[in-house]
């Protein structure tokens, strides 16, 4: 019976041209960042080109810097800390959202009064700025305490959706079943209810994990990213800061903001094809 | 009806609370000591540096107990007063906030509006066609991956300096001072337009997207099928499913408030366009405490109104809210 099902989402998986496409770029990109430093004997921020500002080359692939800093040994290097944010600030909205919403949608009551109304008050406040202060306000920063801070503040709506899904399934046969049977709540939580939400907490995840790349892009941009380390915000906050405009060095900052839209436009076409895949009323005819 | 606003009221009054603690504690638990810092600056003897610490550690009564220091903060901000601004001393934070309001309302404003109408109607019309489902929604979906600020570069790029159809920099050409004729209400507007572009086009995408999905959804409910079993024509049908579907699309704006505001941010400081935004980063630069708390407040203030302003057009839309048979959105 399992095997018969997993076979039938790969099924839906392999033949979805979305979930392809989505997830082919997503790998790519992951897949750059891993081996990209590999590819230059250029350290990020050494000044490699005399010369100073050069258009792409064989030599240098994505050009050089008002400095002579080699753009492709940044990008590489930009890309790994973008997929560490996504990771971690994506990881920890979601868990956090997973907790606080199945806490509330299972639990009920007085419990969900308190945790819904926290997170409609972490819903309305506008996370940036919060962000932005706190930031403003530490002198040392690394692309790990950004993702922290990000994940701790973008968890709400993901709560909210759980508990919403939460609350359907708690009122199903087989939940009460369960509870008749005196199993204990949380086990009936990861046997019962977990898995029949996996694909919405992955779709969740998905989500959570672009919105945390661009946030950490915004906040890297306006120079309160990471203190240590290069970032594609930081990178495109070094360009204009630095006249790239003016001088027309598109090959400074037209690389990382691309490789932000195109990974965070994948992660969705991903999400909408995993959706498909999961749920058949929305499969194309 | 009368319990769906009281819930909101609540729930504004708690944010508004919590937001202005946030406020008023990040300065003073953070680390480092902005007297320190400000007197570090000066390079003063050490004796000196010392009496004019305590100086100003009573000039900002820093000295009070804790509570105390809390209850004058909401004493002042009740009496509209948010100090003086240090970066621009010495101008009330409240006065350097206001000049800079109507230029994030004249920004943003229509740039949700407009947006949020015209993605839903193109997502409308897009779901279901089968050739503009596959070649402008891969669009929308690119739109909506873009940070703002990326989109605000390469526009400022091609059609400010390769093209040099608009000016990439401040609200009106530094020769001219506000004032009422058309030659300056059309040098803002000329101005206007690239912000506002990358503001739009960010979002027009966002919502394409959304109600392109959601008419979908909608195509398949029951109340759909039996339409269309009827023999209804396709508009009919269309037009209940894009009602239904702009219910879901108006809480989304209410959750998308921050995001968008968080855009308008780095949108303001590509162009250098002089409202809160850009304002708050020249704040945060210059280490000016007031202002920094100032924008943050104006920025809170500005988001609960809109989303009240939410809350009433979805009474006016939805029914079933307006005749109390739901309490809360979904």
């Amino acid at each position: 019976m399992k095997t018969a099902k997993g076979s039938e989402f790969l099924f839906f998986a392999l033949r979805n041209p979305k979930l392809r496409v989505g997830l082919t770029v997503v790998l790519f990109f992951l897949g750059l960042s891993l081996i990209g430093p590999l590819l230059t004997h250029n350290a990020p921020f050494d000044y490699v080109n005399p010369a100073g500002a050069d258009p792409p080359s064989s030599e240098y692939w994505f050009g050089t810097t008002t400095f002579g800093q080699d753009v492709f040994a940044q990008f590489v290097e930009g890309l790994r800390a973008t997929f560490l944010v996504g990771w971690i600030g994506g990881g920890l909205g979601t868990l956090i959202g997973v907790i606080v919403g199945f806490t509330a949608g299972y639990r009920g009551g007085l419990v969900d009064e308190a945790l819904n109304m926290l997170t409609n008050i972490v819903l309305v406040i506008p996370t940036l700025a919060v962000l932005l202060i706190i930031t403003a306000y530490l002198e040392v920063r690394g692309v790990l305490i950004e993702s922290i801070f990000i994940g701790l503040t973008a968890w709400p709506w993901t709560a909210r959706a759980i508990r919403a899904q939460t609350f359907s399934l708690r009122s199903r046969e087989f939940v009460d079943l369960a509870r008749l049977s005196g199993m204990k709540s949380s086990k009936i939580v990861f046997t019962e209810i977990a898995p029949n939400m996996m694909s919405y907490l992955l779709l969740a995840f998905i989500l959570q994990f672009g919105g945390a790349t661009l946030i950490a892009a915004t906040l890297d941009f306006i120079g309160l990213g990471p203190t240590t380390g290069i970032s594609l915000g930081l990178m495109m906050n070094n360009a204009v800061l630095w006249g790239a405009l003016y001088l027309g060095m598109w090959w400074w900052f037209v690389p990382p903001g691309l490789a932000i839209t195109t990974i965070v436009g994948a992660l969705y076409v991903t999400n909408v094809g995993l959706d498909e895949v999961f749920n058949p009323k929305l499969r194309e005819m | 009806m009368r319990r769906y606003f009281g819930r909101k009221f609540l729930i504004y009054g708690l944010t508004f609370l919590l937001a202005v603690t946030i406020d008023w504690l990040i300065p003073r638990f953070m680390p480092g000591d902005p007297i320190a810092n400000m007197l570090s600056r000066a390079a003063l003897n050490a004796d000196a540096a010392q009496v004019l610490y305590t100086y100003y550690t009573h000039a900002f009564r820093l000295d009070l107990p804790i509570w105390q220091q809390y209850l004058n903060f909401w004493n002042a901000l009740f009496h509209g007063d948010l100090g003086i601004s240090t970066y621009l001393f010495p101008t009330p934070v409240v006065r350097v906030l206001l000049r800079a309001v109507p230029y994030d309302i004249a920004l943003l404003l229509p740039a949700i509006l407009l947006s949020w109408l015209a993605g839903n109607r193109f997502g409308a019309f897009a779901a279901r066609t089968k050739w503009l489902d596959n070649t402008v929604l891969p669009l929308g979906y690119i739109l909506t991956a873009t940070p703002y600020m990326w989109l605000g570069i390469l526009l400022a790029w091609v059609l400010g300096i390769v093209l040099g159809l608009f000016p990439i920099a401040g609200a009106y050409s530094f020769d001219l001072s506000p004032h009422l004729s058309w030659r300056f209400l059309s040098d803002v507007v000329w101005h206007w337009f690239l912000p506002f572009a990358s503001l739009f086009l960010v979002q027009f995408g966002g919502w394409a997207i959304g109600m392109r999905n959601m008419i979908i959804y909608e195509l398949e409910a029951d109340y759909s099928h039996y339409l269309e079993a009827l023999g209804s024509p396709r508009r009919l049908v269309r037009n209940y499913a894009f009602r239904n579907a702009l219910l879901p699309q108006l809480s989304g704006l209410a959750l998308q408030l921050g995001v968008i505001v968080a855009g308008a941010l780095v949108t303001e400081v590509v162009f250098s366009y002089p409202g809160i935004g850009y304002l708050l980063l020249s704040a945060i630069q210059n280490q000016d405490y007031f202002l920094v708390q100032g924008c943050f407040l104006f920025i809170i203030i500005g988001v609960l109104v809109a989303n009240f302003a939410i809350d009433i057009v979805y009474v006016l839309v939805d029914p079933r809210t307006r005749k109390g048979m739901t309490g809360e959105k979904a």
